[in-house]
């Protein structure tokens, strides 16, 4: 079957957290997406202007900035999700692995595969816990049960979702609390075996404890995955982040190692935001 | 303060007339073809008014068989469902997610117009169009028939269920078809692998329905499928539905007051049991649905 190697799921899953991050070099690394010169448009009204930056495979990057500045606007670009609006246009150059996602012969069935998201509303199908995480396999042509099982597995085992459903598979996955179910799309998205996770706001809607959960998951993912996540709490961002970017009016100000950003910003506006002096 | 107490006493008071009144409607139409029917049963045994195979009431040998009817029926109704249901289904998704603003601001009216055509348009219609179409390609059919008032009655009902199946798919909330895009799914994978299932309920809820209307469709069938009880599934041939049943002898000069006249509230009392029954159920599954 040619397409088995695809839903192959990564299995070394010890390495830890920010284990990695002074072994080596980023300077040395090539960047998984590189942004230039992009520009976004709805209709009429600019969202995004000129924006240009790159992003490390094995990093998670948070974008943060005030509403409207632009940030989902921004990620959902990464796999032309913005693409199903109607009236949008953008220029400028997004590459994934040197590809140009917006070149004309670019497959973006192909591109959402390599490309997954998580929203900040969690929002599984109207299906058992076991179709949702199967159905993006199926979609991409897998069929066969036992594959389809073991996918399964592997998926909510990284989302650290399946001690708890392990019994309960064919049942609704509404029936699922609110941040079981954000674990799940996440799972959900794991399944198709995708090399990059965008999250916008993926524990916004969520309580205390789900949303630690949530923050330990994406230290267990970034080191399988190059992570790019949307989110208004700076603790968050902080604490899941290597690197940050920040956003503001559609421009982006500041982009760098999230540390820095942190303790000394080299931009005004960006310090002041993060210090919450700003509306 | 009192003041307002006594105006909202007196608005609930007028609320609950309001709500009342159509219960005593239904109870007294129920009351009124019970009574009725009651005076037919007497006379006829039920035993014999569902299983007969045959409906002569104005014959001087009268049989009192309901099932050439019931089959009349069913023919005519289900041949405007072949053609209402899976087309109004897709002229919901093209409505919804695949015409463009300007084609879907022309779109809609027309529909709208159509559902708003009287009956007795469509069925004339049926009779002096579309069977004499029919029959330059069936020479073979009879100038009443079941199908061309089968036919005719579906695009009668597609509006209806076109416009019933968009609100369904209109609920589906946009958060799961956004999942559906990110998850690589094309637009049609996403019409049918995500937004349609999501739909379901609403959806069967449209097509029964559609079915209670079909069933309760009187005009177009009066006129053009020939009033003539036969026990048969042949669209082809002359048939007679309860509905129309109703109508010849109401319009006719059957004297009040006789067995021949009471057979149409007995006709009508099925008549209603049978809609009353596909309400009901497409009123559970939406709630079904509602709460799941
Ligand atoms: N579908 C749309 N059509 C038109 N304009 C839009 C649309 N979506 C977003 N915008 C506009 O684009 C700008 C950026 O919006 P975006 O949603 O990217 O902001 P955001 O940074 O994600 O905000 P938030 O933190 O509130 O989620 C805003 O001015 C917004 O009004
Ligand atoms: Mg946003």
């Amino acid at each position: 079957m040619s397409a088995e190697p695809a839903f192959q799921i990564k299995t070394d899953m010890n390495t830890s957290f920010r284990a990695a991050d002074n072994a080596e070099p980023t300077a040395a690394v090539e960047p998984k997406i590189k942004v230039e010169n992009l520009n976004f448009f709805y209709g009429n009204h600019q969202a995004l202007y000129n924006i240009s930056l790159n992003l490390l495979p094995q990093r998670v990057t948070a974008l943060i900035g005030p509403s409207g500045c632009g940030k989902s606007t921004f990620l959902r670009t990464l796999n032309r999700m913005n693409d199903i609006i109607p009236g949008v246009r953008l220029n400028g150059e997004i590459r994934i692995d040197g590809n140009d996602i917006y070149a004309p012969n670019t497959d973006v069935v192909t591109l959402r595969k390599e490309v997954g998201m998580v929203f900040q509303k969690s929002n599984p199908f109207p299906k058992t816990i076991f179709e949702n995480i199967a159905f993006g396999p199926r979609v991409y042509g897998l069929k066969d049960r036992t594959k389809l099982e073991e996918i399964v597995e592997k998926s909510l085992v990284r989302a650290d979702l399946w001690k708890e459903v392990k019994d309960r598979l064919h049942t609704s996955a509404l029936d699922l609390s609110g941040g079981q179910q954000q674990r799940l799309c996440i799972a959900r998205a794991l399944a198709v075996d995708p090399e990059i996770l965008l999250m916008d706001e993926p524990a916004s809607a969520l309580d205390p404890r789900s949303t630690a959960k949530i923050e330990d998951l994406i230290g267990e993912l970034r080191s399988h995955y190059t992570i790019v996540i949307v989110t208004h709490n700076m603790q968050q961002a902080a604490r899941v982040s290597d690197y940050t970017a920040f956003f503001y009016e559609g421009s982006l100000v500041e982009f760098g190692d999230t540390r820095e950003i942190f303790t000394k910003p080299r931009e005004r506006q960006t310090e002041d935001y993060i210090t919450g002096r700003f509306g | 303060m009192q003041r307002r107490k006594l105006a909202e006493s007196i608005i609930y008071c007028l609320l609950f007339l309001c709500g009342s009144l159509s219960i005593f409607v239904t109870t007294g139409i129920v009351i009124a073809l019970g009574i009725e029917a009651l005076g037919f049963f007497e006379h006829v045994s039920l035993w014999e008014f569902l299983f007969d195979t045959e409906w002569t009431p104005l014959f001087s040998i009268k049989r009192f068989g309901i099932a050439p009817l019931v089959a009349g029926t069913l023919l005519t109704s289900a041949i405007a469902l072949i053609i209402a249901l899976p087309l109004g289904l897709l002229v919901a998704v093209y409505l919804g997610e695949f015409a463009s603003e300007p084609l879907r601001r022309v779109l809609r009216p027309i529909l709208e117009l159509l559902a708003g055509i009287p009956t007795i348009v469509y069925g004339y219609f049926a009779l002096l169009f579309v069977t004499p179409l029919l029959q330059t390609l069936f020479p073979e059919l009879p100038g009443f028939n079941a199908l061309s008032p089968g036919l005719v009655m579906g695009f009668m009902i597609l509006p209806m269920v076109a416009s019933l199946s968009e609100d369904a798919l209109y609920s589906v909330p946009q958060g799961l078809k956004e999942a559906a895009y990110a998850m690589g799914c094309t637009r049609l994978q996403m019409v049918f692998k995500v937004l349609i299932p999501s739909a379901l309920g609403g959806i069967t809820a449209a097509f029964i329905l559609a079915m209670s209307r079909a069933v309760g469709e009187t005009m177009i069938v009066a006129i053009a499928a020939g009033q003539q009880p036969n026990l048969t599934l042949d669209p082809t041939s002359p048939v007679e539905t309860m509905t129309a049943y109703i109508v010849q002898i109401s319009l006719g000069d059957t004297p009040h007051g006789t067995l021949e006249y009471r057979t149409i509230f007995a006709v009508g009392l099925m008549l209603f049991l049978i809609t009353l029954l596909l309400n009901s159920v497409s009123f559970m599954i939406r709630n079904r649905y509602r709460n799941a």
